[in-house]
């Protein structure tokens, strides 16, 4: 591809399955090309039918190594999967070190399995802006199942549970007693809560933990929804891979048969907007920030001005109508239909 | 936002020595370049799949063991099989003059011996990338 394929000519190739398209189009996304826009809107109307599987859990719980180990046993199903797997920018030099390829060696030269890392680029949240403009690509490029593997995250990125249809999250043992297990955040996100490394004899105390706070959910439970399992498994002698492949292919057809999975693709499609929205405004905001940062921290580390004042300027350089005109333009817009 | 340079670092065939190759890894992050390691052990095919799926930039291929004859010619034909003309291959290590010769005939852009300092590495990577533009 010496040429500059034009990506619309990328979008019919990808459509067809051709491996080095998928990946510049992708690679297109990532850098946020106008020139691919028109493509990307076209790549998302005809997306929509791959099962999106995000898998997140802190760093070290073993979360590439149980996709690498997962995406076999799909392969095994006839499936055919591809993996994002992301990895964090360094907030220093934005440079990366993308290391989940490298637990998955099992799978290279599988023509049914693609493997593609990304880097954060400095998004919160647990994945990157371009993530799931490249599940779309993937998609229609014929992956069936696609496993989105998240940053290790905390206790409070949870946008994964925004962007896929089942969320597995991986805990480790050793990393805190009952009481973690019951505070607010990432635990609540789990379609499905694995437990790893339980060829480890402290696992089953975490899997005793991790059911014991979702029985405390349960008295404020609809019976029809969806009871989070509890899968102890090892990457190391195999054990709970099957079945967790089985429990997530469960979840998938009770959320199609009840109707929760048409309501998780209008909450991901409520996402989708308030992200592509959220990173629209912060480009033109950080287009006006950029000239005027030095001398206003300047000024603020004087402590001449406060942060507030000098933000509230930058905000309305940035975006010329107050919130008042924006409220009345909204109305105004809402009246209209 | 400017697009970082993605590389694949990868270590081929039975070269179990790869301090040096983590060396020019962490260097390329730290100059604000997306640095994917293959690990020790790989095939030619392995790597070039993951090349092409990656999306990189850059193919860096380091050998220790004074296989890069071989190597080289396979990685080259499995690029040519898969339409991929338009990535910037180099080589680092340690290999003959004579070898070096032979690899830039054909079509190893840079080959980067064990001398060569993390900051050269760094400028004739963005140098490469430079030259060849916008894909």
């Amino acid at each position: 591809m010496k040429r500059f394929v034009p990506s619309s000519e990328l979008v019919v190739r990808a459509s067809r399955g051709e491996i080095p398209a998928i990946s510049r189009l992708i690679t297109r996304a990532e850098m946020g090309l106008d020139e691919c826009r028109p493509a990307l809107a076209e790549i998302y109307r005809k997306a929509g039918k791959a099962h999106v599987i995000g898998i997140t859990g802190v760093p070290g719980s073993g979360k590439s190594t149980l996709v690498a180990n997962l995406a076999a046993q799909l392969r095994r199903r006839n499936k055919k999967v591809a993996i994002i797997a992301v990895d964090p920018s360094s907030p220093y030099s934005g440079g990366s070190i993308l290391g989940d390829r490298i637990r998955m060696t099992e799978l290279a030269s599988d023509p049914g399995v693609y493997i593609r890392s990304m880097a954060t680029r400095g998004a919160v949240g647990g994945m990157a802006r371009s993530t799931l403009d490249a599940v779309d690509i993937l998609d229609v490029g014929g992956f069936d199942t696609i496993i989105i593997e998240t940053v290790g995250v905390g206790q409070d990125e949870v946008e994964i549970a925004k962007a896929s249809h089942t969320t597995v999250v991986v805990s480790a043992p050793g990393l805190g007693d009952e009481i973690q297990a019951i505070k607010a955040g990432m635990l609540e996100i789990a379609d499905i809560h694995v437990v790893s490394k339980c060829d480890r004899s402290d696992s089953n105390k975490l899997v005793v933990d991790l059911k014991q706070m979702l029985t405390l959910g349960l008295a404020s439970k609809d019976p029809k929804d969806w009871l989070p399992t509890v899968i102890g498994v090892s990457s190391y002698n195999g054990t709970g891979i099957d079945e967790l492949a089985t429990e997530i292919e469960r979840h998938r057809a009770a959320s199609l048969a009840t109707g929760r999975a048409h309501q998780r693709e209008l909450a991901i499609a409520s996402f989708r907007l308030e992200k592509t929205a959220e990173t629209l405004l912060i480009e033109r905001f950080l287009k006006t920030l950029e000239p005027l940062r030095p001398a206003l921290a300047s000024t603020l580390c004087k402590r001449e001005r406060d942060p507030y004042s000098a933000a509230n300027e930058l905000v309305s350089n940035a975006l010329p109508q107050s919130i008042d005109q924006t409220e009345q333009a909204a109305r105004a817009w809402t009246r209209r239909r | 936002m400017t697009q970082p340079i993605r590389v694949l670092l990868a270590k081929v065939g039975l070269d179990g020595h790869d301090r040096g190759v983590r060396v020019v890894a962490r260097a390329l992050r730290d100059a604000g370049m997306d640095v994917i390691y293959s690990g020790l052990h790989r095939t030619p095919e392995e790597v070039v799949d993951a090349a092409v799926q990656e999306d990189v930039d850059i193919l860096g291929v380091s050998l220790l063991s004074g296989v890069q004859m071989t190597v080289f010619p396979k990685i080259f034909k499995l690029l040519d099989q898969k339409g991929v003309d338009d990535l910037i291959v180099v080589a680092g290590g340690v290999m003959p003059d004579e070898d070096v010769v032979e690899l830039k005939k054909m079509g190893v852009r840079e080959v980067l011996l064990q001398d060569v300092p993390p900051k050269t590495i760094v400028e004739t990577l963005t140098r490469l990338v430079d030259e060849r533009g916008a894909r």
